[in-house]
């Protein structure tokens, strides 16, 4: 268990690894993002109390899903470090924040702009949307405190920590719904029950959620090489690759 | 012609569509480019670097 650990987690492997993934998940992201577009935008039908505002939709939940998500895979990896104290871990955990920061800064801007025509307001304190925005400061925290702290293994446990403990606030964004009473509406699929939504609005909703998974994963892959390729610069494989592009 | 006044016109609601889509695309678009530069003016740095040590 332990070498194969070594084996995967070396910089070298996993750098040579981000190299050769990528393309995969960028293409698939394209392709993906190009079908999800033209179902939801063109495909999906108007809704029958929302018309076309209700497009939003495609945009809106991925991002926000994408946002719990990456919250997710960064505890997970910072955890990961803890436990095993690889390198790599730890720079997968550093480099989700600024992704899921994205997302979530997304996720409140899209629904901010669907709340005013629906709602009537950008914006309320309710229990949705609050916790949602606590979200977005944890990413901010990681980010400012990764930076505060100049010894990269000592910010990445610290980070590690803080990554954990926020964990606690992901279920009171996805339960907000149904724990209080939100002008947010309920969730409409669900793991266990049927999707309470026509078949030609959730397909586009599936593809774009594919899409915004593999961009995800493509985007994390280029960063995390190049954190690799800025940590690991005065080891001999780097200068190779450097060397091998030419110029 | 028609069609796509309709279609950008988002039945009303294009003002609030379209921001939403193009925020979206920014934002992505934005996370994409960055590592990306980062990552050319990473390499060209460290090529120069190897360089001005074999000369």
């Amino acid at each position: 268990m332990y070498a194969w650990i070594t084996k995967y987690a070396s910089p070298r492997y996993a750098y040579n690894l981000a190299c050769r993934l990528t393309p995969w998940f960028a293409w698939s992201a394209a392709l993906l993002f190009i079908a999800g577009l033209y179902g939801g935008l063109v495909y999906a039908p108007p809704d029958y109390q929302q018309g076309d505002g209700f497009r939003i939709i495609y945009v809106h939940v991925p991002a926000a899903w994408m946002s719990l998500f990456t919250y997710m895979v960064m505890a997970g990896a910072g955890a990961a470090g803890l436990i095993w104290k690889t390198k790599v871990s730890d720079a997968v955990a550093r480099n989700c924040a600024p992704l899921g920061a994205a997302f979530t800064f997304l996720a409140l801007c899209t629904g901010s702009l669907w709340g005013k025509p629906m709602w009537g307001t950008y914006w309320v304190w309710d229990a949705r949307l609050t916790s949602e925005l606590i979200l977005l400061f944890l990413y901010l925290g990681y980010m400012a405190l990764q930076s505060a702290i100049e010894e990269k293994r000592t910010a990445a446990r610290a980070g590690a920590v803080l990554a954990l403990v926020g964990v606690v606030n992901i279920p009171i964004i996805h339960y907000s719904v149904i724990w209080w009473n939100t002008l947010h509406q309920g969730p409409t699929i669900t793991l266990t029950g049927a999707p309470t939504m026509a078949t030609s609005m959730l397909i586009p909703l599936l593809i774009m959620t594919l899409a915004y998974m593999c961009y995800f994963g493509a985007v994390l892959l280029v960063r995390v090489r190049v954190d690799i390729l800025a940590q690991e610069r005065n080891s001999t494989w780097v200068r190779e690759v450097v060397a091998e592009a030419g110029g | 012609m028609g069609n796509i006044t309709a279609f950008l016109a988002m039945g009303g609601y294009a003002r609030f569509v379209w921001p939403a889509y193009g925020l979206t695309l920014l934002v992505l678009t934005a996370n994409v480019m960055l590592p990306l530069w980062r990552e050319r003016a990473l390499r060209r740095r460290l090529r120069r670097r190897h360089n001005q040590e074999r000369a």
